[in-house]
């Protein structure tokens, strides 16, 4: 079990890419390289912990100002350099803790830095770049909306350590008045709120669930697998659409997202009645 | 003769913050332009909040409005702050993302539909935490699309402000509005106080908040729009004019390199004073000939 | 989280319009209130407060001891007194019958 947030994705990014550190001029908490993922070049990025970021709230592999500007400048850059050609996959490798939880990041506007990284993804998939998340570990709330959430597929790794949630179990007890123990059993009836990966599956929302044998120590032949995984995702998100319909069309959604499914059914039904 | 004494201006305000969503939504569009779409007698309410003995509100707390605006073809999509909070779960979120599509669709063929949205929330609905999430990433994703072809104008009005994940659709727009009792930031004084500590952000410090998350500081800073007084008239005269300006000529989020290299220039030591954002931010902003 | 129904037979007149009113906030409650489908009135409350049928049925007769509409009503309910509910009721028959 990965002890720290953030590892896990940084020993993926190294297992998929062969480097380790960020890109000239780049804060260390963002890594980010373009590496051979089958028979094309696909740009690989991963936000992780950074003990002397400037931000002292986003030193633990949280998502902050200059993550978010980061990411935004990497993406933009594959877009431009793209901009005439093949449009490479952009992958993003996911374990984080959070957005950044700081005066610092509210003051100088964090809202509008994730936002212009999700800008940049999503324009990126817009323009025809396949967009991957690959969730290692955790993806949480703010920071999944800005790094991953805008993929056209998300792969997930199968593990009791692997959450994607829109708060932490802590946080979340701590808000809504109940006990950790009640937000399990709760989650067990109430899929949207689980904190298992099995329920999050059902959702509809994701492309793959990756059986990963050794996910902190990945062999050669394991990461064989998840890179094949990440080509069929990558084929199969070039085959659809540059939108995010492909999640209303799932099995999952058809069968968790009844009544938002039925809402915008009426809506469009409604709106062309003049 | 008789002597008038003309009564002060704010007594003849109509105050936009204590009408409810629906009645925003309606002071924003020309009258008796609008229809209500998936109002509150279709009924499609929550399917989890009562399975918690929660109660559901028949809208799911978003009322969406199809109409004009200064005569042009506008949708509002307005969130009930009176209801969790303004918060977004499966419905909501549905409506919201599928009027966007909507609006999407009618400009491509021709019909430019302009997005208002009414952000009154804390953002995802924890009740319903992954429905409430992804719906929130689908909202920005759909905003993305319909912003190429109509803008988006996002007011905030308070009493609950703008925060959570859906700051970030508020950072996509392209025209946000606020008043000064309105506060928008991706996280609130208490998750931060909670997450980071109290020296780090004391939450009951109401001054504090205002100072870095209120209208007056985000528009004084640049990353709003416009302060508007909370008046229904002139929220509504603020939204017109916006509609009428159509798109910007660049989105700020899209303006990476102007905010990075802001950000990097940054002394990270202590706090930042807001107030300093007001000379150093904002005037380059008109120097850039951004806005 | 409780869901009652009562039926108010002897309100018979004919309404065309519908009002909704409130919002579902703690302390408060929406109503919708409609022409309903026969003759009578029938009722129907989803709220989160458990064990106020009585209550519930002590303020409906009294509404319905001065209304007479044939309408369906439906409220959700989350925790509103029975002041506020008799208030609620009555904004509703004011856009009714406007």
């Amino acid at each position: 079990m990965s002890g720290q947030v953030g590892l896990r994705g940084k020993v993926w990014f190294q297992a998929l890419t062969g480097r380790d550190c960020p890109l000239e001029g780049d804060p260390g908490s963002v890594l980010t390289a373009d590496a051979t993922l089958g028979n094309e070049t696909a740009r690989f990025l991963c936000v992780v912990p950074n003990p002397a970021a400037r931000f002292p709230c986003a030193r633990r592999g949280e998502v902050g100002l200059e993550e978010s500007y980061t990411l935004a400048m990497r993406v933009r850059e594959a877009i431009e350099q793209d901009a005439n050609g093949t449009k490479r996959p952009l992958i993003a490798i996911v374990d984080i803790k959070s957005q950044a939880y700081g005066r610092r990041e509210e003051t100088v506007a964090i809202f509008l830095a994730t936002a212009t990284a999700a800008d940049a993804y999503a324009s990126a998939r817009m323009k025809g770049h396949p967009v991957i998340a690959l969730v290692v570990g955790q993806a949480i709330s703010g920071g999944f909306l800005t790094h991953g959430y805008q993929a056209n597929r998300i792969l997930a790794f199968d593990g009791s350590d692997v959450v994607i949630h829109a708060m932490h179990k802590e946080a979340a007890a701590r808000i809504t008045l109940r006990s950790v123990a009640d937000l399990d059993r709760l989650g067990h009836q109430i899929a949207p709120m689980s904190y298992d990966i099995h329920d999050f599956a059902r959702l509809g929302l994701l492309h793959e669930l990756l059986h990963i044998a050794d996910p902190d120590k990945p062999s050669p032949a394991t990461v064989a697998q998840v890179q094949k995984s990440l080509m069929e995702a990558v084929a199969d998100a070039r085959a659809g659409s540059k939108d995010l319909s492909h999640r209303l069309t799932s099995e999952g959604a058809r069968e968790m997202r009844k009544a938002g499914l039925a809402a915008r059914a009426l809506m469009e039904e409604q709106w062309h009645h003049d | 003769m008789s002597t008038t004494i003309a009564a002060p201006a704010f007594v003849n305000r109509h105050s936009f913050i204590e009408l409810d969503a629906r009645a925003r939504a309606q002071s924003l569009m020309d009258p008796g332009s609008w229809r209500e779409l998936v109002g509150p007698f279709d009924r499609i309410e929550s399917p989890w909040l009562p399975l918690q003995g929660i109660a559901p509100q028949s809208d799911d707390g978003c009322v969406v409005l199809k109409g004009t605006i200064a005569a042009a073809p506008s949708v509002v999509i307005a969130l009930e702050g009176g209801f969790q909070a303004g918060s977004m779960g499966e419905v909501s979120g549905a409506k919201m993302t599928a009027a966007l599509d909507l609006a999407t669709q009618d400009s491509q063929k021709g019909k430019k539909t302009t997005a208002v949205l009414l952000l009154e929330t804390g953002g995802v609905r924890l009740q319903e935490a992954n429905l409430g999430l992804a719906a929130i990433a689908e909202v920005m994703a759909s905003m993305l699309v319909l912003r190429e072809h109509a803008p988006i104008i996002t007011v905030i009005a308070g009493t609950v402000g703008c925060f959570g994940g859906l700051a970030l659709a508020a950072g996509l727009s392209s025209y946000i509005v606020m008043t000064r009792e309105a506060r928008l930031g991706m996280n609130g004084p208490e998750v931060i106080e909670q997450e980071s500590g109290i020296e780090e952000f004391d939450a009951s410090d109401r001054g504090l908040i205002w100072a870095i998350n209120g209208g007056e500081q985000r528009v004084a800073m640049g990353v709003a729009d416009e302060l508007v007084l909370d008046d229904a008239q002139e929220i509504a005269a603020a939204v017109q004019s916006y509609v009428k300006a159509g798109l910007p000529q660049v989105h700020r989020s899209q303006q990476v390199e102007l905010y990075r290299r802001r950000i990097a220039a940054l002394d990270t030591s202590g706090q930042i004073d807001p107030l300093t954002l007001r000379q150093s931010w904002n005037n380059k902003s008109r120097e850039e000939g951004k806005r | 989280m409780e869901l009652l129904e009562f039926d108010y037979p002897s309100a018979v007149r004919h309404v065309t319009r519908k009002a909704h009113v409130g919002v579902v906030g703690s302390g408060d409650m929406e109503v919708l209130m409609e022409p309903a489908e026969k003759e009578g009135a029938h009722v129907s409350i989803r709220t989160s407060v458990n064990g106020f049928g009585a209550s519930w049925k002590a303020v409906l007769d009294r509404f319905f001891a001065r209304y007479d509409g044939a309408v369906r009503i439906h409220i959700n309910d989350a925790g509103a007194t029975p002041g506020s509910v008799m208030l609620r009721l009555e904004q509703a028959v004011e856009v009714i019958e406007r």
